[in-house]
């Protein structure tokens, strides 16, 4: 495993995040009735961050979701290890909600899946959106995000590594290979 | 994280490590049984038998609920409608559930072993939901779950067991598990049926009820199992309620908060009486409610255990 490049820095992941902050409330008109969920280990952070900025842009709060999907992975019968099941938090009703789906990196797709059953069983939102810091191709589901940091073409021995700053002490995104 | 069996025949051999990681994913599915659908498609396309040789209600229908919660396919086999009445053996049951393809079977016998013999003869993963008056120890996981939720630590609790010890599984996974986890046990109870057996284990033999009510921070109260009666083993049941009961009385004298436990079904006003079991110290529903949770968290890890060596990354 070798570090081939670094894709963004500290302040480029922050710029990103805010330019992402800003599409979706031009896309959703400002933040009534949004909702931002993220997955974990990473998209929960990421969510959190923006909603943070959301409250200095629109003065509003808006509510914060985590979702763990290990319950609804489609490969579990399938790994030898199986994943550590954590806790999804979505304490308010999620039922005609405008739904943004937070995640750091969108591969193929079958994460982001099981995120969508996942929210059916907690109720019928009005709109579910994708938001990613990095998409890297290699999609195995027709799944698209709605707000992309960056657009990265990767091999598929390739790895992207996101660090936060909360969870790993920096921030920061590199490609590696395997 | 793995647990290191593929059954889960009792606690006697269960590390702390596998046992905090049953507890610690059992809180995340007693968070799953809150949701508005509290049921995730994990288990879709699993088998699990549900065999009881012998009449439950309550360690069935949790089982059968945590199954269902998890979308695993479950089909019970109960004794009285079993081909077991029709002369067929054990062997045979069990080579029977083989020939279908199972991936779980969860049984109930009243022989000691009858989860062991089947974990040698048939290839799914074997949960025993009590065998004879040897192990249950699901139900001794509900409890641990349910005193970690009401209690800071299970290190140094002090846990005493009332009732007829010599016949109960309960009592066995529970002393097993309690010690595992660092918790001090005491039981209590008649002497005809405390078995020698618990001193060399570890635990404190409290031969007067009070004494152990003084001393406990948790009281966990067997059923008196009323078919026993007349077998000598104690004279009479108002001659235990007397010497043995859980009163208000007795309870009201305790030196510290007790937690009060009972893994059910309840004889109010023999073993304990009806203000004790619903009193705030009570958590006897909580171990219900709990119990469909640790059973989820085995099934998940259980499944894990066994599964096809091709890893494939998801992202």
């Amino acid at each position: 495993m070798k570090e081939k490049s670094e894709i963004m820095d500290g302040q480029a992941i922050g710029r990103t995040l805010l330019r992402l902050t800003h599409e979706i409330l031009e896309k959703n008109r400002g933040a009534e009735n949004l909702v931002i969920v993220g997955i974990r280990d990473r998209g929960d952070i990421l969510a959190y961050r923006i909603i943070q900025q959301i409250a200095e842009i629109e003065k509003k709060e808006v509510a914060l979701g985590v979702l763990d999907i290990t319950l609804y992975r489609d490969d579990f019968r399938r790994g030898n290890d199986i994943p550590v099941v954590r806790e999804t938090e979505i304490p308010f009703d999620i039922t005609g909600k405008r739904v943004v789906l937070v995640d750091d990196v969108l591969y193929t797709g079958r994460t982001i899946r099981a995120a969508l059953d996942a929210i059916n069983d907690f109720g019928r939102p009005a709109i579910i959106q994708l938001a990613v810091l990095v998409d890297r191709g290699h999609r195995e589901l027709p799944i698209k995000a709605d707000y992309v940091g960056k657009n990265v073409p990767t091999a598929q021995n390739e790895q992207i590594q996101v660090q936060l700053e909360e969870v790993d002490g920096t921030d920061r995104i590199c490609l590696i290979e395997m | 994280m793995q647990l290191q069996s593929r059954h889960l025949l009792g606690l006697e051999n269960v590390t702390r490590d596998d046992i905090t990681l049953i507890l610690d994913t059992a809180v995340s599915f007693k968070r799953v049984l809150e949701r508005p659908i509290p049921k995730v498609p994990t288990l879709r396309g699993k088998t699990v038998v549900n065999l009881f040789f012998e009449p439950s209600t309550r360690t069935r229908i949790s089982f059968e609920l945590a199954e269902k919660r998890l979308s695993a396919d479950s089909v019970n086999f109960s004794a009285s409608s079993s081909s077991l009445k029709k002369g067929e053996t054990f062997k045979d049951t069990a080579r029977n559930i083989e020939s279908m393809m199972i991936d779980f079977v969860v049984i109930r016998h009243s022989s000691p072993g009858a989860a062991h013999y089947l974990a040698n003869n048939v290839k799914a993963s074997i949960i025993n939901a009590g065998d004879g008056a040897h192990e249950h120890p699901t139900q001794a996981l509900l409890d641990l779950m349910t005193l970690r939720e009401n209690r800071e630590s299970l290190k140094g609790l002090k846990v005493v067991i009332v009732g007829d010890i010599e016949h109960s599984r309960v009592a066995r996974s529970n002393i097993y598990g309690l010690l595992t986890m660092g918790a001090e046990v005491g039981v209590c109870g008649p002497s005809t049926l405390l078995p020698r057996e618990v001193e060399r284990l570890g635990a404190t033999i409290y031969p007067h009820i009070e004494d152990a009510i003084a001393e406990a921070d948790v009281l966990n109260i067997l059923r008196i199992q009323l078919e026993r009666q007349g077998k000598g083993l104690f004279p009479s049941i108002r001659e235990y309620r007397n010497l043995f009961g859980v009163t208000r009385e007795r309870v009201e004298r305790a030196h510290k908060p007790l937690t009060i436990m009972h893994p059910g079904p309840m004889n109010r006003g023999v073993e304990i009486d009806s203000d004790v079991a619903d009193s705030d110290a009570s958590v006897i529903l909580q171990q219900v409610t709990n119990g469909v949770a640790v059973r989820m968290a085995i099934l998940y890890l259980l499944a894990g255990g066994k599964a096809m060596a091709e890893g494939e990354e998801h992202a």
